[in-house]
């Protein structure tokens, strides 16, 4: 997937532009009741542009011409909502497309009841088919090897163009549609129907033809018309009430009064936030099934993360050499370092690694002669075997034990305490030998992926409990626990007490995230409130959980919880804007509506706008002008930073809401001194 | 302004504070139904009310099953009264042979009643009997204050429910309110005002010889005991119609403090006592700290502006000092103006003096702080005003913080601010739309005294005092026409049953959820921080809600009068 479209491309634009007057259709803007009272607006002055005087009155033809600015600017702001919608469909449109491109003309090898191979379109496959794949085709549909092993290219999905390995059984068994098989031959089973796929899944998505309001868009949506619904009784009664006390306030001037009263600019701008919002999921690699599942991780009390890949970067490396018996440690490192100069596993470079660090270089090419040994699960030791014949091993302490006793040779006495002390610190020990000389033990560590404890960190500012799960013994799972900074951990982990912990967080009220990619994850997944399953996983965790990421990233889970934050706060923000912009206004049209009838109310005028016309088109202007300004803020969302609620209130609150109430006295300002040099003030 | 009068606003606000703290232990203690040592006392009274009733004290509500019996309830008690006021004539206890009510009378007589309103079309002393007054007004001014302190209550316990249904008993929580609560302070009451000099007696009416020879029909009844309720309850329906301001209702600078410590105390003590059941003292502190404050800026907004005088009267006239047209001497100033204050940000409605007579922006506090109606608010619907606009105070900054918003532990969802933005949306639409007909139409337009800024303020005050259950009376506009008592009576219903209905489907939705336990990424609402964004919402929906009409009434008659200074 391209992650690199930008926000504004010509073609986006263009395109942008075009649906702002498709989405005109009062059939579609009457879903956003803001919007649609503007354009109801629009065309109540429009007609009083063609007959000044359609609902009564003796007005002349300046009126007309007020009346006709007034009808440009109403299109204009619905325009400008449509425009800031389109512009966020776009983005995901263009994905739509290039996706859409990789699932045409797939051909099938389907096996047939005869058990014959016959070649169908892809398009015709139901869920239980077997196809039939070989190396350089498509896989025509999602499905699950049943038979074979082969490397597949997943870059159409993923973006990653290493190879993966899918083979039959195990949890690396599930394959995509549209990914293309490099090697080997596969027979799969096919777990969708038409329409189904995950690629049809993920066109939906990133087109936003699926999406759905999400709960708290809802609950916005609804304050919003009963925001609108005041705003159009003030303004209904508003004329009345002038009438009795001798003023006539004319039609679309009062609709002016309410197009700039009714929070327009959330109401442009909250089908863009929510769509950006996904948009910004997708572009992390990570499909979210629903926008729901991304505004619930933004309300993640409890994270579980497991131990290994997530939190520890999944190999242990050496961290110490302990020599035992008589010898020394630098005597230990020589021989460390030796046996494992040709061990490419990560063990055996962390353990060269370290010797470099202890001042100790070996060159491959002084033991170019020498034999190397490789693990192997039934002896459980590697090393060399040097030309005169010398071994030199290193391996689990048992084994070496073995390997020196059946030698005749004896243990060092202080080698058992000195395992037991690495054991119960939590760490792996390796001993290491020469001919048959134990010197003493390589303590290998679980590394905790760097950064990880500042993340820790963040997400206990926002209220978030990690919990790490791992299938280790509770003394190492404590060792890793206090040093990554997590808060809690479950040793010796089974699949259901991952369950148990969902289960008990849940009943408190608590909303969990966890991620997984084996079968045995799946029902977890399922009963996560946010469960992000990895691509690389099984065809079940897939279905289960809410979220997919498609790096196959566990640590992805803390940026979705941002990102959830991200979107309430661009709402919540734009919303108190909104609202606080409605005081300028007010100052601006109240003292021009009934400048005529109650001079005095001219103190009110604190902006000292031109005339009364003036007053009122520059906060119209304002109205419209500010939600083009504001699309870049709602695409990209507002900064988060991990802080305390009510600090990150304040800061929110002091920029929106207090910018809010300041802003358009100057933007109002400005627009009428504008007007005026241009001559319109006084039309 | 004076140095005393200044103390004297604040002394009696702070004694509505001291005094409300600890009875608002005593409700907590009272509505969480534990056994107390009043159970000895109380409980056979209770027990057989029980059985009048036909109730179950042990069996628990959930909100549909409460609010039934609470509208069914007042629908009974409404229907009792009209039959009352109407009837009057006939029935006993009749010395003065007042007649009985004509219809539309009686419904908005009943109407505001019922509602805690207070409404009062009629003049007490000329056409309500004995009976009606103890019966139709004194009655309901029990129940009235009973049933929003009840449906307040009920709801605090839906907000700290977990996964539950109940909300507890109506009959039992109606039923103590009065054993416990109401009835012994209005009785205690009662014989204080007694002996301050507030007759009480079933005797007709007295005929007097005085000093200049005349004679003179003092009117006289069960003033004493309608008194006391009156303000306990929030009420304010007056037995004279002169209200509060009438020495018989009222004899002395001393009565007046009571009377206003009367309406204070018990809605405070609810705001206290919401702390103490979600168990967090501080909530009701920093509730306390913010709208205090706003009742004491509101209280000397008056007095400047009343002690000030009239600068008119001042610049053209050369008549200096305070503004006393329509106040008592005994009162003065400072405490009419405190007084003003305290029943309208307590949704009480009693006047001392005539708001009509005020300094435009003395005459705008009042009308304010009903456009805002919880500045601690009326018996238990004060309390329902905050709680509902904390609700939508913490959607917006709850969205802010970046999570679904919670308040108190309960998530608030789409359900909640539908039901929130209904209850929101009633207030302004039952002031906005009859005010405008009223204003555009013949028969609205006739009862009005002033024209102008003014007349418009008059309207505009009636329907917001009957919109928030106040009941206290601008004066200047003749209310009892077919038209306004019609309006008005539907008004009062509207605006307190909606809005009553809407919190209570709240209340059993959020009883139904899970309490969420707190976090760090929990946004707090026991911070000074959240109470000014708590004041800031309900000031700037209040304001932007009201403000074009506020413009055209008290804002834009003291801005004519100050630029009439100046030419």
């Amino acid at each position: 997937m391209n992650r690199q479209s930008k926000t504004f491309s010509g073609a986006i634009m263009s395109r942008a532009i075009w649906e702002s007057f498709v989405k005109m259709d009062p059939r579609g803007l009457v879903r956003n009741p803001v919007m649609f009272v503007v354009e109801i607006g629009f065309v109540i002055t429009l007609l009083l542009t063609i007959d000044p005087n359609l609902f009564g009155g003796h007005y002349g033809p300046s009126e007309r011409s007020y009346n006709l600015i007034v009808t440009i600017i109403l299109l204009i702001t619905v325009l400008f909502g449509n425009f800031a919608e389109a512009v966020a469909e776009g983005r995901g449109k263009a994905q739509a497309e290039s996706l859409r491109k990789t699932k045409t003309d797939l051909l099938a090898n389907k096996k047939s009841d005869s058990g014959a191979y016959e070649q169908v379109p892809a398009s015709s496959l139901h869920r239980d088919d077997l196809v039939r794949v070989i190396a350089g085709e498509m896989i025509p549909a999602d499905g699950e090897v049943i038979e074979g092993l082969g490397s597949v290219d997943e870059s159409a999905i993923t973006g990653e163009s290493a190879p993966v390995i899918r083979g039959a059984g195990g949890d690396f068994s599930s394959v995509t549609g549209g990914t293309k098989l490099l090697s080997d031959e596969l027979i799969i089973r096919i777990t969708v129907d038409p329409g189904e796929s995950f690629l049809d899944k993920m066109i939906n998505l990133v087109e936003g033809a699926s999406r759905q309001k999400t709960p708290n868009e809802l609950a916005l949506s609804v304050l919003l018309a009963g925001l609108t619904l005041i705003f159009l009784i003030v303004v209904v009664t508003l004329e009345p009430m002038a009438h009795y006390v001798h003023g006539t306030i004319d039609v679309a001037t009062l609709i002016a009064l309410l197009v700039c009263l009714i929070p327009t600019t959330i109401g442009a701008l909250l089908s863009a936030i929510g769509i950006a919002g996904m948009d910004r999921v997708i572009r992390f690699n990570v499909i979210a099934k629903s926008g729901k599942a991304v505004e619930a991780a933004g309300d993640i009390n409890t994270l579980i993360l497991d131990k290994t890949g997530t939190i520890t970067i999944g190999n242990r490396l050496a961290s110490e050499f302990l020599p035992v018996g008589s010898h020394s440690e630098d005597e230990l490192v020589e021989i460390a370092v030796i046996s494992s100069l040709f061990d490419e596993t990560p063990e055996g470079r962390s353990v060269v690694d370290l010797g470099k660090d202890k001042g100790v270089t070996i060159a491959r090419e002084s033991y170019t002669s020498a034999e190397n040994v490789e693990f192997s699960a039934d002896t459980r030791v590697s090393g060399l075997n040097l030309a005169d014949g010398t071994i030199i091993r290193k391996g689990a302490v048992d084994a070496i034990k073995k390997l020196v006793q059946e030698k005749g040779a004896k243990v060092p006495g202080d080698l058992d305490s000195k395992t037991e002390h690495i054991a119960t610190e939590g760490g792996t020990p390796l001993a290491v030998m020469k001919g048959t000389d134990i010197y003493g033990l390589i303590y290998l560590k679980d590394i905790v992926k760097p950064g990880m404890r500042e993340r820790f960190a963040e997400l206990r500012k926002m209220g978030i409990k990690t919990v790490m799960c791992t299938g280790d013994n509770r003394l190492t799972a404590a060792t890793i626990a206090s040093e990554a900074g997590v808060d809690d951990f479950i040793a010796e982990a089974k699949p259901e007490d991952k369950m148990r912990l969902i289960r008990t967080e849940q009943e408190q009220g608590k909303l969990v995230a966890m991620s997984g990619d084996g079968t045995n994850d799946a029902p977890a997944l399922a009963q996560a409130d946010v469960g992000l399953a990895m691509n690389s996983g099984t065809a079940a965790a897939k279905e289960a959980g809410n979220m997919i990421d498609l790096d196959s990233d566990p640590t992805k889970l803390i940026e979705v919880v941002s990102i959830g934050k991200q979107l309430l706060i661009t709402r919540g923000a734009i919303t108190t804007f909104s609202i606080a912009n409605d005081v300028a206004k007010y100052f601006a049209i109240i003292p021009a509506i009934f400048l005529a009838v109650i001079p005095s109310l001219g103190a009110l005028n604190i902006m000292h706008l031109t005339s009364w016309h003036s007053a009122i088109l520059s906060a119209l202007i304002f109205n419209a002008i500010i939600i083009p300004l504001l699309i870049p803020l709602a695409m990209k969302g507002v900064k988060y930073r991990p802080m305390s609620a009510t600090g990150m209130l304040m800061r929110n609150l002091f920029i929106f809401g207090l910018g809010g109430v300041i802003t358009p006295f100057i933007g109002i300002k400005l627009i009428d001194l504008l007007l005026t040099v241009l001559g319109i003030a006084n039309i | 302004m004076t140095i005393a009068g200044s103390i004297g606003i604040l002394a009696v606000i702070a004694l509505i504070l001291i005094i409300g703290i600890p009875l608002g232990d005593y409700l907590y203690y009272l509505f969480r139904g534990e056994p107390s040592r009043m159970d000895k006392v109380f409980h056979p009274l209770e027990k057989w009310l029980f059985r009048a009733v036909g109730a179950d004290p042990s069996v628990k509500m959930d909100w549909k099953a409460y609010l039934r019996a609470l509208i069914m309830v007042n629908f009974a008690m409404m229907i009792f009264a009209y039959l009352v006021f109407r009837l009057q004539g006939v029935l006993p206890l009749n010395p003065s042979h007042i007649k009985g009510m004509p219809w539309d009378l009686a419904f908005n007589t009943a109407a505001s009643f019922i509602t805690n309103t207070n409404w009062q079309n009629y003049a007490g002393e000329q056409s309500m009997s004995y009976l009606g007054q103890m019966l139709g007004i004194t009655y309901l001014q029990f129940t009235s204050a009973a049933t929003g302190f009840v449906a307040a209550i009920a709801f605090v316990r839906g907000l700290i429910a977990n996964r539950s249904e109940s909300i507890g008993n109506f009959w039992v929580d109606f039923i103590r309110i009065h054993t416990r609560l109401l009835l012994p302070l209005a009785f205690v009451f009662s014989l204080i005002l007694i002996g301050l000099g507030v007759p009480q007696t079933l005797l007709g009416p007295e005929t007097v010889h005085t000093l200049q020879g005349v004679l003179q029909t003092i009117s006289r009844g069960p003033v004493a005991s309608l008194e006391a309720i009156k303000q306990l309850g929030t009420n304010g329906g007056g037995y004279y119609n002169a209200n509060s301001a009438h020495p018989f209702e009222n004899p002395s600078a001393i009565s007046n403090v009571l009377e206003m410590l009367a309406m204070g105390i018990v809605s405070t003590a609810l705001v206290w006592t919401f702390g103490r059941f979600i168990k967090n003292r501080k909530q009701a502190v920093v509730l306390y700290v913010f709208l205090t404050a706003i009742l004491i800026i509101g209280a000397f907004i008056i007095y400047s502006n009343e002690a000030g005088g009239n600068p008119i009267l001042q610049h053209v006239l050369g008549i200096h000092g305070s503004n006393m047209e329509g106040k008592e001497e005994r009162f003065g100033p400072a405490m009419s103006s405190v007084f003003a204050a305290i029943t309208t940000a307590f949704t009480t409605g009693a006047v001392n003096s005539m708001h009509d007579s005020y300094m435009p922006m003395g005459g705008f506090i009042p009308l304010l702080f009903m456009m805002f109606n919880l500045i601690f608010g009326g018996k238990g619907v004060g309390l329902l005003n905050i709680l509902m606009f904390l609700i939508i105070t913490v959607f917006l900054s709850g969205l802010m913080v970046g999570r679904t918003p919670e308040i108190f532990g309960k998530k608030i969802e789409a359900r909640e601010i539908k039901l929130a933005t209904i209850a929101m949306l009633a207030h302004p639409f039952i002031i906005l739309v009859p005010a405008a007909i009223a204003l555009v139409t013949k028969v609205g337009t006739s009862s009005i005294l002033n024209p102008g800024l003014h007349g418009l303020t008059e309207v505009l005050y009636a329907y917001t005092s009957a919109a928030a259950n106040n009941g206290s009376a601008f004066a200047g506009l003749n209310g009892n026409t077919v038209f306004y008592n019609v309006t008005l009576g539907l008004v009062m219903l509207i605006g307190r049953y909606v809005s009553l209905i809407a919190m209570f489907a709240i209340a059993g939705s959020l009883a139904k959820k899970a309490v969420i336990p707190p976090s760090a990424g929990t946004l707090r609402t026991d911070t000074f921080a959240f109470g000014g964004v708590f004041v800031a919402v309900f000031v700037i929906v209040g304001a932007l809600t009201f403000f074009p009409a506020l413009a055209i009434g008290p804002i834009g008659e003291q801005l004519q009068m100050w630029a009439h200074l100046l030419h």
